[in-house]
């Protein structure tokens, strides 16, 4: 999916301009920086509710290409112009990381991976 | 002298792959000419001084049955029986190869019997092709080159690349609790690898080692620097503090353990991963700390594949 897919996502809401409209492989979800910089897969969405600017950075080394914000936390404006800088898409949403990251799973038709 | 001298267990690795890789049949000659059991050895003659080869195959249909070499005219004119067929006195007892095999065995055989040619069957035991030392070192010749070129092509662009950066040190300078521009170094030194051609999972794993280095000096330290060093094989990064210092390194080596305050953990760090994860994502760390500060390096090999070739 890319980034235009997770915008359509139901209670997904844009917090910075629209970015170029990467191609999203794959999720993390996390708190913990070095858990989410040691972890996460590259060509990612992040969700998190770490919602201040170091969490740019960290994406930005990982490779992460959009942050979804839970539990309606506000996004701070450093936050959101060191987004922009580095082309990163941040949503911020209503759902906890858990509803979200499932609305995610589903999108990029992962809820079955398990299964077998 | 061995017909080809290739040693087919501990040659270069680029050259076992290829006798390994090449087949019998793309060596093969196999447009031949063939004789039959009732061809008479001087018309054999006339054939191989024609078609310039030193041995034929005589068949019966596409089945292989004997072969007629040089030598065997040569003492056909010798003993006087020149005018006489091919079956009486063709080679019967033939060592053969199959289309299907490397030509490492090829190279064994032409080493292990002293024959100049042998000839090829398929998996039918047809005969489809003749092959001589000359085919085998040729193609390899050909297949050699090939490679070279490409060794060549890979070395100039890694070397290139490094050596522009080679010798290059850049210190950043990093502020206690400076979380407005925390990560501001390690993302430099990414795009410097970035622009030097380096393997995207090297960059991760240098980024991880740099990002964390920096966030313990913002995190921890009363302040210091973070030196990136480059030489052509290697990235070695360096974070330099001037105090506090660690009371126990091997506790804060220890997964999960830290000492960092609730807010600092509320930003998500201090989780006690920082310099596990340096020391896991690095080729070389070493760890020093006194009351007068703490130095951390770790290096990072910067072309780990060709290393190993």
């Amino acid at each position: 999916m890319t980034i235009s897919d997770l915008a359509t996502l139901e209670g997904f809401k844009w917090a910075t301009e629209k970015t170029q409209d990467w191609e999203i492989q794959d999720a993390y979800t996390g708190d913990l920086l070095s858990d989410v910089m040691g972890n996460a897969p590259s060509d990612s969405v992040l969700v998190t509710i770490q919602a201040h600017k170091n969490t740019i950075a960290v994406a930005s080394l990982a490779g992460i290409h959009a942050l979804v914000i839970c539990n309606n936390r506000s996004v701070p404006d450093d936050m959101k112009e060191a987004a922009q800088e580095e082309e990163i898409a941040i949503f911020t949403t209503k759902d906890t990381q858990f509803q979200a990251s499932c609305k995610i799973a589903k999108a990029l038709g992962r809820l079955d991976e398990n299964r077998n | 002298m061995q017909e080809i001298p290739i040693n087919t267990y501990n040659s270069p690795n680029v050259i076992l792959e290829l006798i390994y890789r090449l087949k019998i049949k793309d060596v093969m000659t196999t447009n031949m000419v063939t004789a039959t059991k009732d061809t008479t050895l001087r018309e054999i003659q006339q054939i191989l001084r024609k078609e310039r080869v030193t041995g034929l195959p005589i068949v019966l249909g596409k089945r292989l049955i004997g072969i007629v070499s040089m030598d065997d005219i040569i003492q056909a004119l010798d003993k006087g029986y020149i005018e006489e067929k091919a079956q009486d006195h063709m080679t019967r007892n033939l060592i053969v190869l199959e289309d299907d095999m490397p030509i490492s065995f090829a190279i064994s055989y032409f080493d292990r019997f002293s024959f100049h040619r042998f000839p090829v069957l398929n998996k039918y035991k047809e005969l489809v092709g003749m092959i001589t030392s000359r085919d085998i070192t040729s193609t390899l010749l050909v297949e050699i080159n090939r490679e070279i070129e490409e060794l060549e092509r890979r070395n100039q662009n890694a070397t290139n690349l490094s050596a522009e950066m080679s010798g290059e040190i850049h210190t950043y300078s990093i502020l206690k609790h400076d979380f407005e521009n925390a990560g501001y170094a390690s993302t430099e030194i990414k795009k410097r690898l970035k622009s030097a051609g380096i393997a995207p999972q090297i960059i991760r794993r240098a980024a991880i080692a740099s990002y964390e280095l920096e966030m313990n000096l913002v995190v921890h330290s009363d302040g210091g620097e973070l030196i990136a060093e480059y030489t052509p094989q290697m990235l070695q990064i360096t974070a330099k503090d001037s105090g506090p210092g660690i009371s126990d390194v091997e506790a804060a080596m220890t997964a999960g353990w830290s000492t960092a305050s609730e807010w600092i953990r509320s930003l998500g760090f201090g989780a006690g991963m920082g310099l596990p994860n340096v020391k896991s994502v690095s080729d070389g760390f070493a760890i020093e700390s006194t009351l007068n500060g703490t130095t951390v390096v770790c290096s990072i090999i910067l072309h780990p594949n060709q290393e190993e070739t």
